[in-house]
């Protein structure tokens, strides 16, 4: 069932039936649970109609919700990442690299639930009993790149904490080992940055992206709908 | 003077009680001699029990291990960042390598998170051959498992029948899709091609086959004693723990745990057309995980029977423009992959290709569980409690 319906949705087959309501009851319902849960510590929080919640909690207290969201059914823990909310300036490596690249808008700008920082951490947990999952967000502070650690209310977040380590360079107060997992131990700079380089394409440019391939059922008026 | 205190010796006259501490004694010089300096013992990076190059690096007391952890990154290669560099329809080639044998269902989230982005719904024909070679993929990825399974244990026969009998849905992969192992067939908005013409009969025979298959496998290791005695009690999963860890799969449902993504959530696959049981063992052990997966396989069988008969008629592929550009926005989606819940959290800035792709594979966090698990174990344990657990290395360093 579909139930985000988007200007401009291409779908040649629904009846006018299975048009979904714009409402979500049930997660309407958790997130109020969790707003009352957490209290003061919800930053902001987003519903999408029969698609996923999202919140972002403040910084200090990203251990004790964590704490209190388990305590509250969230038991199953999904993933845990980070991202980084500065266009890269490389752009997508389409640069010639025989020429000086061009200046690019690096104006950082967050996604879903806002955020003030370039960093921001990404934890995904879902409950068992009613499967519906919440997308739990925390601003990384600048210049600083640590957050508390999470290993002790999920042990599954031990890994995740020590890749999201050497990736980006975050680091993770209170957690017992953040050896590399992945990447020599003296390697230098946090390949997930968006300002690390992709060296293949430093060296000779991406040749697919100028790449369109025609695809079956595509033809040249639906070009211009782009 | 711990001695004195010992309510046993208290109760024994002074001769007695000599004699005690002597023997006493005798048995502390005994423990001291048979005390073995600890060793470190390094399994892989090549082992029989990996699919790729997984090294594990175990402190061990004699025969018990005292402390072990998979060290990983053999096989890292960066895809995260590299779809940062990659138009949404290129991202599906590189994907198709994370577990690379059931790559079609390794495509289909991905895909699924590109749709929700764009408001795209793939037609019903499209989404049902979708299902179909998610579920082909799904059986010749975990019948590879039951028959690698017995040369875990030493057992040579179960795996040449898993070859043979995997070939025959790799062939219909191939022939649907022209790729055997990397199909990268599916598209924004649908699929590349139609069915091939005699392809649903011919499936409908290797499905008969297959099952025939499980049923083999099912009388040769599952019913064999010795297989019983090497995974009944051994590696055993209590439930909570492998929530917290983040289990999926058919080793979360192997702890008793009753959720499979096919069943629990809203997708627009067409898995709720059909009808299917989900398979839990309350064990939790690797004996548990084994026979959950072969009950899978025997039930992707039936459901790929019942999408057969059901294949609605029409396009394969929606209207979507021929430069795809992806509105702004995030979006997560999951599915029950063979090996697990797989998921993409697709962040797009309205680009031709993603702004960040987190890719959430099953076995990077099935086999975190792996330092807490083996803890205990005695050695040719860690092989099978790492066969059942069944990891594919490059869905742990993706």
């Amino acid at each position: 069932m579909r139930l985000l319906k988007r200007k401009g949705a291409v779908n040649q087959l629904s009846s006018p039936a299975e048009i979904t309501p714009v409402v979500d009851t049930v997660r309407d319902q958790v997130l109020a649970d969790v707003q009352a849960t957490l209290g003061t510590a919800v930053l902001d929080s987003l519903v999408k109609a029969g698609d996923d919640i999202w919140i972002r909690v403040s910084t200090q207290s990203w251990n004790a919700s964590m704490q209190k969201l388990q305590a509250m059914g969230f038991d199953y823990f999904c993933f845990l990442s980070a991202i980084d909310w500065m266009p890269s300036p490389f752009g997508r490596g389409e640069d010639d690299p025989t020429e000086p690249a061009p200046e690019r808008d690096t104006t950082i700008r967050p996604g879903y639930t806002g955020g003030d920082t370039r960093m921001q951490m990404l934890v995904r947990l879902v409950n068992s009993r009613t499967h519906v999952g919440i997308n739990v967000k925390t601003d990384v502070p600048n210049e600083i790149y640590t957050v508390d650690s999470i290993a002790n209310v999920f042990a599954g977040a031990n890994w995740h904490e020590r890749e999201a380590h050497e990736m980006f360079g975050i680091g993770f107060a209170g957690h017992p080992d953040l050896r590399n997992m992945y990447l020599p131990t003296d390697f230098e700079g946090f390949p997930m940055r968006k300002d690390f380089p992709l060296l293949a394409r430093m060296v000779k440019p991406w040749p697919g992206i100028v790449d369109v391939e025609p695809l079956p059922g595509g033809d040249a008026e639906s070009e211009e709908a782009s | 003077m711990t001695i004195l205190n010992d309510p046993v010796s208290a109760k024994l006259g002074d001769r007695a009680q000599l004699s005690y501490i002597t023997s006493q004694a005798a048995d502390a010089r005994l423990n001291v001699e048979l005390e073995t300096e600890g060793m470190t013992l390094n399994i892989g990076p090549q082992n029989p029990a990996t699919h790729g190059t997984l090294r594990i690096i175990a402190r061990l007391d004699g025969e018990q291990v005292l402390w072990a952890e998979p060290s990983c990154g053999y096989m890292h290669r960066g895809y995260e960042k590299l779809t940062e560099v990659r138009s949404f329809p290129q991202v599906t080639s590189l994907i198709n390598r994370i577990d690379w044998l059931g790559s079609f269902a390794n495509e289909v989230p991905f895909i699924l998170a590109a749709e929700k982005l764009m408001g795209v719904e793939a037609p019903p024909r499209a989404q049902w051959i979708r299902t179909i070679l998610f579920e082909l993929s799904r059986i010749a990825n975990v019948s590879l498992f039951l028959g690698d399974l017995g040369v875990q244990l030493g057992a040579i026969t179960p795996v040449f029948m898993a070859f043979r009998d995997r070939e025959y849905v790799l062939n219909l992969i191939e022939s649907a899709t022209g790729g055997r192992f990397h199909p990268n067939f599916d598209r924004i908005g649908g699929l590349k091609d139609d069915l091939p013409a005699g392809w649903i009969d011919e499936t409908k025979s290797v499905m008969k086959k297959l099952r025939n298959f499980c049923d083999e496998i099912e009388s040769l290791l599952f019913g064999n004693e010795i297989f019983q005695s090497r995974t009944r009690g051994i590696g055993v999963i209590p439930r909570d723990v492998a929530m917290q860890y983040g289990l999926s799969g058919a080793n979360l449902r192997a702890s008793g745990v009753d959720w499979d993504l096919r069943r629990d959530q809203d997708s627009p696959m067409a898995w709720n057309k059909v009808d299917f049981k989900v398979w839990t063992h309350p064990d939790g052990d690797s004996f548990a995980r084994c026979w959950v997966r072969l009950q899978e396989t025997r039930e992707a069988t039936k459901i790929v029977d019942q999408l057969l008969d059901g294949i609605p008629a029409g396009p394969v592929m929606a209207k979507v423009p021929k430069i795809i550009k992806v509105p702004e926005g995030e979006a997560w989606v999951s599915t029950e992959n063979p090996l697990g819940e797989m998921g993409y959290y697709v962040v797009s800035r309205g680009d031709s290709g993603p702004f960040r792709v987190k890719i959430r594979s099953a076995s990077f966090n099935n086999i975190s569980i792996t330092p807490w698990l083996l803890r205990g174990v005695y050695v040719p344990d860690i092989i099978t409690i790492l066969a059942s657990l069944y990891f594919i290395l490059g869905d742990i360093d993706r």
